[in-house]
């Protein structure tokens, strides 16, 4: 089941994807020379670290992996990383079950299943931990529209169907100068459930001024559109359709040569780039909860009004124990997320990530030392 | 060990003596409570130990199977239980599907369950006709040395594996179908089937793409048992209808096809099984809509095994995928009902 699923669309990508991780490869070869010695990773502990979870950080993970693996094998060590990205839900379940060292998920684990992660780390409370930041791109594919600028209220009443045409005085307002044309608008959302649909919605729930009223959850909730799967999926379905927008990791945008949209947050537009995505993230401020547990406060993020922070970023979490490993995994955990959260981002931006600002990285890395044994 | 051994074997050899029918056989317990003590050198029966291990084995199987798709529906009920208490819609009339949140769930399997049925039967309108038509072919047109080489390449399309028609579906028929499937929705939309439907005739995700694909897929299957039945006709029937001047196309009429409707059907249900349940192409073609299900070929939407699918991913807990697997229930009961049908036609047309 679990191979049939992730063989799925992904595998039209999955070339292509290769070629990249061998490129990245390369780039972290010639990197890992000079960051072994200045890495902090103990490279201790067991030998085999198993995780599973969320697909959204599946390229993030691979470059950490091979990252990791480089820098242990200088250090005469020899490690490795099995990450399966079977799907945020899935990574929670099996990090209950105890079958897997960590999950990640695209989601902060919390109430019902934080309670039983707690039972699996032996009475210990589980922590969510943001490791990997993608910014999320609208990408739209309209003819002679090379620059659009949209705000989350046009957005939700785009993906709730109060908006159809492209030519709406609602974008209109926003794309001054801009010719629209008077054609139906085509929304694309994911058929299958997705933590990036869920951050979409919680962002336009958060930013669109009551807009967007059908809530938020991994499955899409606005009714209308069409479903396509994966994020491969949905590209490729807005690259074949004209007039069509959706959203979609900034990665796959790219790759299908599509449109993105700018989006303006209330100081005005903002184009999707590394450092703008950066500067949302820096401004992230957590939930208030345990030490050391950095569960983010997500509105802080989507509602966002900073000048030239583009506020549609999805982030995921590596979920882990406080406590309660034995002292062989705390150690292989602890070592490896370090190098993650510091050598692991050299290069991230190239995957269509956004590598951790420098503030963030101090705060995580605090976190993660404070992971204890026993 | 061995005490037990001889005991066992000292049973056997006892019986058969008190009972003197000589079977030391413990196969039935007939056998033995009712001795006939009948000198018939006939009647006795020689069971060696390979009768016994074949024996046990087969009926071992037979209950094994039984027992496994008990407890698959066992496991069913019980895990889909939880969550219907749970829906507050009525799950076989609402077409609704909100399981995120456990404490106001609302979901419904109406649409998931038409879109299956329409895009089943849909193959299996196209896939029936050509399946009799290779398998006729094969029994009584081809010439000996095509025979073959065409079964086999019919019996490899079985084996290409579904993700494969999926994509093929997707990224290579449907773009290759847009300009049919506009033909038809334009010329004949005053036909329901053909009527615009919720799904994008551009995007091609719709059920007429994933009809067409399922239909190849399940082609083989229909043609593979077809032609086996087809193949039996007993020789004197063909030679007897030769003889009464009847031309090719005779012989098929009157003694092939009578001789083997039944088989052809039986295949066809094994056909529309495969399609019910077809998860991985339709995943991959169907595009999903938050529109009513209209009966039309060129709606989008999800099968209900393509929805598990798609869900399978994000379950975050059991009473969620309760929900899920109360639409497996259906798919399962519907599958069954689809198989019993399909036996009382068989039944039907041999008496």
């Amino acid at each position: 089941m679990n191979l049939k699923r992730n063989g799925a669309l992904l595998g039209v990508v999955a070339a292509g994807a290769l070629t990249l991780a061998a490129c990245g490869t390369d780039n972290n070869a010639g990197s890992v020379d000079v960051d072994a010695s200045a890495s902090a990773a103990a490279c201790d502990g067991k030998s085999n670290l198993s995780g599973a979870g969320s697909s959204a950080q599946k390229n993030a993970m691979d470059q950490f992996v091979s990252t990791y693996i480089a820098v242990c094998s200088e250090k005469g060590t020899n490690v490795n990383v099995a990450y399966n990205p079977t799907g945020s839900g899935d990574g929670r379940t099996q990090f209950i079950a105890n079958q897997i060292d960590f999950a990640g998920s695209d989601s902060a684990i919390k109430d019902e299943q934080a309670a039983q992660a707690a039972e699996r780390c032996a009475g210990n409370p589980a922590w969510n931990l943001p490791l990997v930041f993608g910014p999320v791109a609208l990408a739209y594919n309209v003819e002679g529209v090379d620059e659009l600028v949209l705000d989350a209220e046009t957005a939700a009443k785009i993906f709730n169907g109060s908006i159809t045409k492209w030519n709406d005085p609602a974008i209109a307002a926003l794309n001054e100068g801009a010719e629209l044309p008077d054609a139906n608008i085509t929304p694309i959302v994911r058929s299958d459930s997705s933590g990036t649909t869920d951050n979409f919605q919680q962002y336009l729930e958060t930013a669109s001024n009551g807009a967007w009223t059908s809530g938020a959850g991994s499955d899409f909730t606005g009714g209308v559109g069409e479903g396509a799967k994966g994020s491969a999926g949905v590209a490729q379905a807005v690259s074949g359709s004209p007039n069509s927008i959706t959203y979609v990791e900034k990665s796959f945008a790219d790759q299908n040569g599509l449109s993105i949209a700018q989006i303006d947050n209330g100081s005005g537009p903002v184009e999707l780039t590394e450092e703008t995505a950066g500067k949302a993230i820096e401004g992230a401020e957590f939930v208030p909860a345990s030490e050391g547990d950095l569960t983010l406060d997500l509105s802080s993020i989507f509602g966002s009004s900073e000048e030239g922070a583009y506020p549609l970023v999805l982030a995921t979490y590596e979920i882990v124990c406080s406590a309660g490993y034995d002292a062989d995994t705390a150690a292989a955990v602890k070592s490896f997320l370090i190098s993650a959260a510091n050598e692991g981002q050299e290069g991230l931006s190239e995957q269509g990530y956004v590598p951790l600002p420098d503030a963030f990285k101090t705060r995580l890395t605090e976190s993660i030392d404070a992971i204890a044994a026993g | 060990m061995s005490d037990a051994h001889n005991t066992s074997v000292s049973i056997a050899t006892d019986e058969p003596t008190r009972s003197g029918t000589g079977g030391a056989t413990g196969i039935t317990e007939d056998t033995i409570s009712t001795p006939p003590p009948s000198p018939d050198r006939a009647r006795k029966t020689v069971v060696r130990p390979g009768d016994r291990i074949f024996g046990s084995l087969a009926s071992g199987s037979a209950v094994l199977i039984s027992v496994i798709i008990g407890a698959i529906a066992v496991f069913l009920v019980w895990r889909a239980v939880p969550a219907l208490q749970r829906n507050q819609v009525n799950f076989l009339t609402s077409r609704e599907w909100i399981t995120q949140d456990i404490t106001d769930m609302a979901f419904g399997v109406l649409d998931l369950f038409q879109v299956t049925v329409l895009v089943s039967f849909f193959a299996l309108f196209l896939a029936m006709p050509v399946a009799l038509g290779i398998a006729i072919f094969l029994t009584s047109y081809s010439p000996d040395r095509l025979r073959k080489p065409l079964a086999y390449v019919i019996d490899l399309l079985a084996a290409v594996p579904s993700i494969v028609y999926g994509l093929w579906g997707m990224l290579v028929l449907a773009p290759f179908l847009r300009p049919v499937a506009e033909w038809l929705n334009t010329n004949l939309a005053w036909f329901p089937l053909f009527a615009t439907g919720s799904g994008s005739i551009v995007g091609g995700g719709t059920i007429f793409t994933a009809g067409i694909v399922l239909a190849v897929m399940i082609l083989p299957t229909i043609a593979a048992v077809s032609r086996e039945v087809f193949v039996q006709t007993p020789t004197a029937h063909i030679e007897g209808a030769l003889a009464l001047g009847a031309t090719r196309w005779e012989v098929v009429r009157t003694t092939v096809i009578p001789f083997g409707k039944s088989g052809y059907i039986s295949g066809s249900m094994l056909g529309l099984g495969r399609a019910l349940g077809e998860t991985m192409a339709l995943y991959l073609i169907l595009r999903t809509t938050s529109q009513a299900f209209s009966w039309s070929l060129f709606d989008g939407g999800a099968t209900i095994a393509s929805k598990i699918a798609l869900g399978y991913a994000e379950f975050n807990n059991d009473i969620q995928a309760g929900a899920y697997i109360a639409a497996g229930l259906v798919l399962f009961v519907l599958t069954f009902v689809v198989n019993a049908a399909a036996r009382m036609i068989v039944a039907g047309k041999k008496d």
